[in-house]
């Protein structure tokens, strides 16, 4: 098992020094002077001459590309040029947020989803199935950000039932020890802020899960309806098996192999979909963090965040790569 | 000196002959279509939005994009359906109806050129690596590696975050959006076809060629990608409704189209948000049209699939 994760970490290091040879040429690439294209409409001589002294722009090519990798491996990934800040100690602090939210809209799509799947393929042809079908079409042909408009629209700002956007009520005064809001609550016992964060969660996990629910579904669907019709289920029915010790024994656990590969799979999704999700309820995490760089022009940042995400995602894979070998031991084998 | 021929020509002949007798896979999966009632309202689907987008300056009497009754529009009240505005007016004065037809060709020709640049590009990237992986030889694989590390790299980042940060780079301009959504694309049918194609290398057909001492680019070009194509072809029916779907992500985020002439699905359901109280037909409306299409590109791509599926052929 240690071996696999080492090989899987070893993987991730040409990808990661090709994205880090890519970006850097982008920078270059960039028309005109580097250091008039990262400041863009700002350019000062003075800000011109800040950057190229801070990003060694004066040195030879390969000197800079090899600065830049060493400023890379000390966790040095650019400023801000908006606010001076590093793209790193932002990052860190937003990330939280879309990892709650992230993983609030996977649970809900698990949760709802894998019953649901196996509901509709208990029941092939009835009526639940069609609906269950039909819904989850729907479901991932509808853009996350039209989803999220909608929910805001409707039960936030018509009805009032939720809050309409930012991750807390600025009124309670909360005390964040992790920056995961809800999880803070609980931590510091502030029971009204965990119950306000958790309200604030609620429409965008809904807008970020549907898709994935929606995927879920069809997968277990499907996948149940296989497994029902293999022999050892008959088998079991045959010995005379209670219905619920075949549905758990055998169906399920047969059977969610290929949905847990998919809920897997799911994490650039909910990253993507995180981005639309957080600008619509102003939902202050990485993706809202994206949002604004991308009205400043702000390149520090968008290259900073693409390497970010990059190690994020290949790491949340290799996670979940290795949760397969936890579930499935022919994948360990393997 | 020449060697004696195996008496194979009378299984060439009984071969040959089931082909011209035989269905062809296209023709077979053309008939399955038509016997689907799911690829028949994808196709039905689509078929309207493609005849939208065509027709869209015919459909209507005015131009898109013109603030002609803006005088009609108060932040509490938009114009709806009328005789001379069947869906009304939007926020911005102009009508409705024009805008949604005019969004509908700006989405189709979207859609179409990002998956056909995604298409063009990861298809030869795929057809390089599996064809150089499949019979190459050891400089062959050397080449397979090269290009789907590079690919690796891509995929490194989830495919719309790919895509928002090339149109950040590319700045805002008409075919920024169409590289960015195009390039995202390139690494799915990249590693597709490799895929399909390394499957196929490895038939008999492949090796008879090889050994009848036919040139390795004709038998790759010629044998393993018309052999291969089908499971891509299905991929970019598909990719149609996430390019349009995404097309209106972009909008939305401030990276699409700049021209306010420019009627455009996504940057329609922007602008209609502030005035959902007064005007909700104004979110739905291109909401339900982007939905709408992508369902039409599911149903039809899936339908294919099946159809194309040799598991489904008799």
């Amino acid at each position: 098992m240690l071996r696999f994760v080492l090989r899987r970490l070893a993987l991730m290091v040409p990808v990661l020094v090709g994205l880090s040879i890519l970006l850097f040429a982008w920078v270059r690439a960039l028309p005109g002077d580097p250091a008039r294209s990262l400041l863009g409409e700002r350019a000062t001589p003075e800000g011109i001459d800040r950057i190229n002294a801070a990003y060694g722009f004066d040195r030879p090519i390969l000197e800079q590309y090899f600065l830049y990798v060493k400023a890379l491996l000390q966790g040095d990934f650019g400023n801000s040029i908006q606010t001076s800040r590093p793209v790193v100690e932002s990052f860190t602090e937003r990330f939280p947020a879309t990892l709650e939210l992230g993983v609030t809209a996977l649970v809900f799509a698990v949760v709802v989803g894998v019953p649901l799947g196996y509901l509709a393929a208990r029941n092939q042809g009835h009526l639940l199935d069609t609906l269950v079908v039909s819904g989850s079409l729907l479901g991932v042909v509808t853009p996350v950000f039209f989803l999220a408009i909608l929910l805001k629209l409707v039960f936030a700002d018509l009805l009032s039932w939720l809050p309409t956007s930012l991750r807390a009520d600025p009124r309670i005064d909360a005390t964040h020890v992790t920056n995961f809001y809800v999880l803070d609550g609980i931590l510091t016992q502030e029971w009204d802020a965990a119950l306000d964060a958790a309200m604030h969660l609620v429409l965008p996990a809904l807008a970020l899960g549907t898709i994935p629910l929606a995927i879920i579904v069809r997968i277990t669907r499907a996948s149940v309806a296989e497994v029902l019709h293999e022999d050892y289920v008959r088998t079991a029915e045959a010995k005379g098996l209670a219905r619920s010790t075949i549905s758990r024994r055998h169906v399920l656990r047969n059977a969610l192999l290929p949905v847990v590969t998919t809920i897997g799979l799911q994490a650039g999704l909910l990253l993507s979909g995180a981005v639309l999700t957080e600008t619509v309820f102003s939902f202050n995490g990485i993706g809202q963090y994206l949002f604004e760089a991308i009205g400043q022009r702000d390149y520090p940042v968008l290259q900073g965040f693409i390497i970010f995400i990059a190690i994020v995602y290949s790491l949340i894979n290799l996670v979940v790569d290795v949760l397969y070998g936890v579930i499935d031991p022919r994948v360990r084998a393997a | 000196m020449s060697l004696p021929l195996p008496p194979a020509s009378s299984a060439i002949e009984t071969a040959v002959g089931d082909e011209v007798h035989g269905v062809s896979l296209w023709r077979g999966a053309f008939k399955r279509l038509r016997r689907n009632p799911t690829a028949i309202v994808g196709a039905l689907i689509v078929l309207a939005f493609v005849l939208l987008s065509i027709l869209a300056p015919l459909l209507t009497s005015y131009e898109p994009g013109s603030a002609e009754w803006s005088g009609q529009v108060t932040p509490s009240s938009v114009p709806g359906p009328s005789e001379d505005h069947w869906l009304g007016l939007d926020r911005f004065g102009s009508d409705m109806w024009t805008q949604m037809v005019f969004g509908a060709r700006q989405s189709l020709i979207y859609g179409v050129v990002s998956t056909a640049i995604g298409l063009a590009v990861g298809a030869t990237l795929g057809t390089l690596a599996g064809g150089f992986g499949s019979i190459g030889g050891r400089y062959g694989i050397w080449v397979d590696t090269v290009i789907m590390r590079f690919v690796d790299i891509m995929l490194s980042i989830p495919s719309l975050l790919l895509a928002v940060s090339i149109a950040a780079v590319l700045g805002q301009n008409k075919y920024a959006v169409m590289i960015a959504i195009g390039t995202a694309q390139v690494p799915i049918f990249a590693r597709l076809l490799r895929g399909s194609m390394l499957g196929q290398g490895k038939a008999d057909y492949v090796l008879a060629a090889d050994a009848l001492g036919i040139r390795k680019s004709r038998i790759v070009m010629g044998h393993v990608l018309p052999n291969s194509i089908g499971p891509t072809i299905v991929q970019a029916t598909l990719n149609l409704a996430t390019a349009i779907i995404e097309v209106a992500a972009l909008s939305y985020l401030g990276l699409g189209e700049s021209d306010p002439a420019v009627a455009e699905w996504g940057r329609m359901l922007v602008a209609a948000q502030d005035r959902f109280d007064a005007a909700p037909q104004l979110a739905l409306l291109p909401g339900l049209a982007i939905a709408i299409t992508a369902l039409g590109f599911t149903l039809f791509g899936e339908a294919l699939r099946e159809a194309l599926d040799p598991r489904s052929r008799r």
